[in-house]
């Protein structure tokens, strides 16, 4: 119980069901399995790109370009299949991941190599690959993808009185990200090096942990999580369109940091993000469902960040770093 | 030539842990070290000894592979000669350092900072936390000390830090352990606990290099030890038959005497007076008077609540209960800011994070107290002023500094404390409070400090000194208070009692 008090994903937690609560008694449809699935399914993209950039924040890092880096990799993937003559989910796979790392490997190599901080960098790269894809792309949406990219896919249903519950492709997908994710951070020493490299980076350093390689992994999970993510964007949306992810950055970086991350590294969680991507969407879903303006919708969110923040222990000063100030966001 | 040379050449009985010769090292323009060669021996417990900036921990990095030398060292560890270090394969060679500035991480458990090597290795594997929990645990018992292993680091008090600090070290099979400081924020019987386990490591065959400014510690724990001054070796001596005092010539080519200042203050005009403050679980019915020109010593174990009464004094926490005077003004401090303005300043025990800005240069972080002093007719900062002011405190402590531009972090421990002081200094206060002032300052500084303190004193002054090495509140203050679980227990005079007497009153 002290616990569920004093983390941040205990509290959040806590907030999460009072919030349901209040729309269950809102809206008749809100606490239903089918509104649910929709939830999750809705959810899948932003939790895919959640988990990727909590890596980088927990390494004390920020990145900024994930989201458009997505909208690259899903022109690139098209024209990758392409040449391999339409390919199918394993290469589908394959590309949006490979190429998702190579977008992360440049964000690194330019904070590695040239020292510059990873907010400059990113927001450098963001501009970039932005303008590079509307360059190429004079702005053409593409609707003609290979079939299986665009398909359906449902592992699970139940149909229930308000409409089927489902669980499809991406929601499945979002699963094994969070899991791997998980995995990486928690229980493997590369992952808790990167806790103590984002805490501390000259201890880090004093201690023989690889200050490139800290940064490459970071940035590269990021990558490939966000490539992935505009994989499965396309499933859902089963078009490719070049600004649809554009401000999707902000998004999720709100619900990860309503999640427990810190902007000055060394803390951040997989459940936090859950939780985070779930109250954003779940206050979405019930002001939709109460019939309340979309523009509420972000008013809302920017009051939650407020009130967590403040109310928790990660104050102000945890949240940029310390005492030490910004010294490398 | 040692004797270890002489065995590593010819008989191959053991050779040295580490043997390096020819080291230099400069920062920009700042020479750290000089033509420094340093032997540790298997088993041995060495001392590097000098004053603040000398190059002890510069060396340190050195050997560890967190700087390289300049070209031209050489460089052997365990017999065998190597051209270049990294930290991972120092750690590789079973080396292991506590960091005068720690270097632990604050977001991880004690557990993960005691066992941190298990998570190092750049090739991943699975972590087991029960099995790194377990060997925490053994360090902690080893220690006799209890920690709880789930608390984030930077829940602890400094102190705690420390131990952590030296746990860490002692996981696995160290076989050369550095210990830049290990003892600055320790307590009597902490101390008199690491020093058990030096001895015990040494006797297992490992290695250990000390440093600490205490230099009664230096006597008691090394066989050897090494005298820097000024980037340069002045030698190596054995510590049987070595004194204080002479160890204190070799490493400033002066002598210092202590001898009691104590005087009676009391028919001064009084500039602090507190009457029945309390705060619950801290400090209760604290009354203190302080006088102008008067040094007030304030001593006891940590955890008595001294450091809990000075933050309230200086207006970082709020009293319950109780009244304060400044200068016959009732006063009640908001935040700190009201007490810097009622004319409070306050030095604190724990400069790394409380006292300076450590990637702002020296100049900023002295006149940060005092911007609003600095600033020219159209309310921007003066470039002329804040010079002028900077230089005045850098010369009247005689801060050893390469340019005022270079960031605090650079300095040396000792330089970094006068530093504070100097920030504090230039806001003109009416009492000081001194937190600690000497942790981590060598004896000739600590010398220097207390010449500006007792000036400081004769201008008029009123002085608070927390300590809780009573050697330093017994020379410098002019009366003692001893302090125990939150209250005031018994009050000294230096010139009716003698130093033994204090000590075994307060360490018993
Ligand atoms: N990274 C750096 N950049 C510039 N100068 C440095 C740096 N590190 C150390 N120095 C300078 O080198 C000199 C030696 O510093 P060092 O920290 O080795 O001293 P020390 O003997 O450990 O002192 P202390 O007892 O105060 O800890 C000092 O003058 C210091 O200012
Ligand atoms: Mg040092």
């Amino acid at each position: 119980m002290r616990r569920l008090l004093t983390s941040t994903e205990g509290r959040l937690t806590i907030v999460l069901v009072i919030v349901c609560a209040i729309l269950a008694l809102a809206s008749d449809q809100f606490l239903t399995l089918a509104n649910f699935s929709n939830l999750l399914a809705a959810s899948a993209v932003n939790l895919i790109f959640a988990v990727g950039l909590v890596v980088v924040l927990i390494a004390g890092g920020i990145d900024i370009s994930f989201a458009v880096a997505a909208s690259v990799v899903q022109y690139l993937t098209v024209f990758a299949l392409q040449a391999v003559g339409g390919g199918n989910w394993a290469f589908g796979f394959f590309f949006a991941g490979i190429i998702g790392i190579g977008l992360g490997a440049i964000n690194a190599a330019l904070i590695y190599y040239f020292r510059i901080i990873s907010i400059v960098v990113t927001i450098a790269t963001f501009n970039a690959f932005f303008g590079l894809l509307m360059f190429f792309t004079g702005g053409k949406y593409i609707y003609d993808l290979p079939d299986w990219w665009t398909h359906r896919i449902v592992f699970f249903e139940v149909k229930t009185p308000s409409g089927w519950a489902e669980l499809t492709l991406p929601g499945a997908v979002m699963i094994v990200a969070a899991l791997a994710t998980w995995v990486l951070i928690n229980r493997t020493t590369t992952g808790r090096q990167l806790y103590a490299y984002g805490d501390n980076p000259e201890g880090a350093r004093r201690e023989g942990i690889s200050v490139g390689a800290m940064t490459f992994i970071a940035f590269c999970w990021m990558g490939m999580m966000a490539g992935i993510a505009g994989l499965m964007q396309v499933n859902f949306v089963k078009e490719v369109v070049p600004n649809a992810l554009l401000g999707r950055e902000l998004d999720v970086l709100a619900a990860v940091v309503l999640g427990g991350a810190r902007l000055g590294g060394g803390r951040g969680s997989v459940l936090g993000c859950v939780l985070g991507v779930l109250l954003v969407a779940i206050i979405q879903n019930g002001l939709n469902l109460l019939g309340v303006s979309p523009y509420a919708f972000k008013m809302v969110v920017g009051a939650f960040i407020l009130f967590a923040i403040s109310t928790s222990n990660i104050s102000f000063r945890n949240l940029l770093g310390g005492a030490a100030g910004g010294r490398r966001a | 030539m040692t004797g270890a040379d002489r065995d590593a050449a010819g008989t191959g009985v053991a050779a040295p842990a580490v043997s390096f010769a020819r080291v230099s090292k400069a920062f920009g323009g700042v020479r750290a070290l000089s033509d420094v060669s340093f032997e540790v021996l298997p088993g041995e417990v060495h001392c590097i000894a000098g004053e603040n900036g000398s190059g002890k921990s510069t060396l340190i990095k050195i050997i560890t592979g967190v700087y390289q030398p300049d070209p031209g060292a050489e460089m052997s560890y365990f017999g065998r000669r190597v051209d270049s270090v990294t930290p991972a394969v120092a750690r590789g060679l079973g080396i292991n350092v506590i960091w005068q500035d720690l270097a632990l991480f604050p977001q991880m458990t004690v557990a993960e900072n005691i066992a941190f090597g298990d998570i190092l290795g750049s090739r991943p594997r699975l972590v087991h936390r029960r099995q790194m929990r377990a060997k925490a645990e053994r360090v902690l018992d080893r220690l006799g000390v209890s920690l709880d292993l789930d608390a984030r680091l930077n829940t602890l008090s400094i102190a705690e830090r420390q131990i952590v600090a030296i746990c860490r070290t002692l996981v696995g099979d160290a076989r050369l352990v550095f210990m830049d400081e290990p003892t600055a924020s320790l307590t009597h019987s902490e101390t008199q606990s690491l020093l058990a386990i030096v001895r015990k490591l040494s006797a297992d065959g490992v290695s250990i290099v000390f440093v600490s400014h205490r230099l009664a510690e230096v006597l008691a724990i090394s066989s050897r030890v090494t005298v820097l001054r000024d980037g340069r070796k002045v030698g190596v001596y054995d510590t049987e038959g070595m004194t204080q005092s002479r160890l204190t010539e070799l490493m400033t080519g002066k002598t210092f005497d202590a001898e009691v200042i104590s005087g009676d203050r009391s028919a001064e005009r009084a500039v602090l007076e507190v009457s029945g403050l309390c705060r619950a679980g801290e400090y209760e019915d604290i009354d203190l008077t302080i006088r102008a020109g008067e040094v007030v010593g304030l001593t006891g174990l940590i955890g008595a609540g001294r450091t809990e009464l000075g933050l309230s004094l200086f207006g970082m926490t709020r009293p319950e209960r109780g009244a304060v005077r400044l200068n016959g003004e009732p006063v009640s401090f908001r935040s700190n800011r009201d007490a810097i303005a009622a004319g409070v300043a306050y030095v604190s025990e724990d400069r790394l994070t409380l006292g300076l800005v450590q990637p702002q240069s020296i100049a900023d972080n002295v006149v940060l107290p005092v911007l609003g002093k600095i600033v020219n007719g159209l309310d921007l900062i003066s470039t002329g002023k804040k010079n002028d002011l900077v230089s005045r405190w850098i010369r009247e402590l005689n801060v050893k500094v390469g340019r005022p531009e270079d960031p605090v972090s650079t300095l040396s421990g000792g330089n970094q404390q006068r530093i504070v002081l100097a920030k504090w200094l230039a806001t003109e206060p009416k009492l000081l409070i001194l937190d600690s002032p000497t942790v981590g300052v060598d004896v000739g500084a600590r010398a220097g400090l207390f010449a500006i303190v007792r000036q400081l004193a004769a201008e008029g002054l009123a002085i608070l000194l927390i300590s809780d090495e009573v050697p330093e509140v017994y020379f410098n203050a002019d009366r003692i208070i001893h302090m125990a679980g939150g209250r005031f227990i018994a009050s000294y005079d230096p010139r009716a009692l003698s130093l033994a007497a204090v000590e075994k009153a307060v360490y018993a």
